[in-house]
């Protein structure tokens, strides 16, 4: 299974080796991992929490991976998503494409990240000094995914 | 007709309610209908349900709020998604 929603960690390494592991067609391996920073402009993070829909965020998740493998050559996709109670530093987040060269992989991991931001339904609850904050979706996460869609106009 | 709700987020938070069954009146057609509905039941309500603050999803597929209703459907309110 290529998408998986979990509370525990996750070794990148492992998963990176088991995407590519016998699969000498793969000439390049991007990954993004994306961590709880310690600040915000709420203050100083303590922790945060996520949560999902279970069931639509694995559909939603695989609808982005659909889409992904529809405009570039991959040759596999792994993405976990932590969820529960995070701290500062801990991984949240893993997308990792493999294609035979690299410009495929890059494209791919940046687009599927950058829907799940904006598609994907998980959400986020910082804890700071001012108390607890559940996040609004970024303006810049929108526009980044919005240019994935240009892109498609233009094609 | 009757719908399943669903909240996330904030709203499921602060209304401490994550699930629940409605059998939804005549004249309620939309998510911004049943929106309209719930925020009836008081002032807490007004305030997580306000159109600026929620997002929905009907059967599992993100939807506007003028995404029409059926009999059955899964409905979920929340608040903007933020992942990642």
């Amino acid at each position: 299974m290529n998408i998986s929603i979990q509370t525990a960690d996750f070794d990148l390494a492992a998963e990176l080796a088991a995407l590519r592991t016998g699969r000498a067609q793969i000439g390049a391996l991007v990954s993004f991992t994306g961590l709880v920073r310690d600040f915000s402009e709420n203050g100083t993070i303590g922790n945060i929490y996520l949560e999902h829909y279970p069931g639509m965020s694995e559909k939603a998740l695989e609808k982005i991976i659909i889409e992904a493998n529809e405009r570039w050559q991959l040759l596999g996709v792994r993405v976990i998503h932590r969820v529960g109670e995070l701290h500062p530093n801990d991984q949240i987040v893993l997308v990792a494409t493999a294609s035979s060269h690299r410009a495929d992989a890059f494209a791919a991991c940046e687009f599927i990240m950058d829907y799940l931001k904006t598609s994907a339904p998980f959400w986020k609850r910082e804890q700071t000094e001012q108390g607890a904050k559940w996040l609004d979706t970024r303006e810049s996460d929108v526009e980044r995914a919005k240019r994935w869609d240009k892109q498609e106009d233009t094609q | 007709m009757k719908i399943k709700l669903l909240y996330f987020g904030r709203p499921r938070e602060n209304l401490r309610l994550s699930n629940e069954t409605a059998e939804l009146p005549a004249g309620v057609a939309t998510v911004a209908d049943l929106l309209a509905l719930l925020r009836a039941r008081g002032p807490e309500w007004v305030g997580e349900l306000a159109e600026n603050r929620v997002r929905c999803a009907v059967n599992q597929e993100l939807g506007a709020l003028s995404a029409p209703l059926h009999d059955g459907d899964e409905v979920a309110i929340f608040s903007p998604i933020s992942g990642g």
